[in-house]
């Protein structure tokens, strides 16, 4: 059994290696934010293999904490780029990216 | 509860956990290899929901049996899956969106774009427009 919980800390080490790679790597502010993202159910998913292995319940309001930080996280990222965007040109159209391969403006509707 | 009850459980529990952090191994794969954003975030939900629920029930598995107050933490592991199952749709589709208008998301790699058709005949017949797309 105690394999099974080194097989664990090492997967998930590894998962959250990778998305810091994402992290640092990400073309676009948003695959930040969705790496952001993917790391805190990283986070959350060690913390309860932690209260697990040690039968432990302290943890678990932080996991409930972390569980809505993520989603208030990548919503704002989204509604910062989707203002930004909109700002820089001050285009109410709705314009295809294929055609014009430039950012372009947020809908009204969000 | 019996020795062997508790020991089925204990089992049980770390299977889930196992599984989840495969899962989150997985998405972290596909986080660095995927070639664009909307590909990457469907690697990442899969730990974000399905792989955070397998754990959620691998830790009652092993909270239950151990405590008097694990029938309590089971109340925050609810919370938590509910929290968790609500918001991750709402952020994956607020995340994609601002992806697409931003022009983020590479389109030859998309098999059908539905969406272009619609905003296309919005464009060239803007006086219809409100009647066939809201």
């Amino acid at each position: 059994m105690n394999t099974l919980w080194t097989v664990i800390a090492v997967l998930l080490g590894v998962a959250a290696l990778l998305g810091t790679i994402r992290l640092l790597l990400g073309p676009s502010i948003l695959d930040r934010a969705l790496s952001v993202d993917a790391l805190l159910a990283f986070a959350v998913t060690g913390l309860g293999a932690y209260a697990a292995f040690n039968r432990d319940p302290t943890v678990l309001p932080t996991l409930l904490v972390l569980s809505l930080l993520g989603f208030v996280g990548s919503v704002s990222v989204a509604k910062f780029v989707a203002r930004r965007t909109q700002e820089d040109d001050d285009d109410e159209q709705i314009v295809l990216p294929v055609v014009e391969n430039t950012v372009e403006g947020e809908g009204k509707k969000s | 509860m019996s020795d062997q009850i508790v020991q089925i459980m204990d089992w049980a529990g770390i299977l889930c956990i196992l599984a989840g952090a495969l899962l989150s191994f997985i998405a972290g794969i596909g986080l660095v290899r995927f070639p664009d954003l909307l590909s990457r975030m469907h690697a990442a939900s899969k730990p974000q929901v399905l792989g955070l629920l397998l754990v959620l029930v691998g830790i009652g598995f092993r909270l239950l049996p151990a405590e008097a107050t694990g029938i309590f933490s089971l109340g925050t592991l609810l919370l938590v899956g509910l929290f968790q199952v609500v918001t991750v749709p709402v952020a994956g589709h607020i995340v994609a969106r601002v992806g697409y208008r931003t022009g983020r998301i590479r389109h030859d790699l998309v098999s059908t774009d539905e969406l272009a058709e619609r905003l296309a005949t919005r464009r060239s017949a803007p006086d219809t427009s409100e009647d066939t797309v809201s």
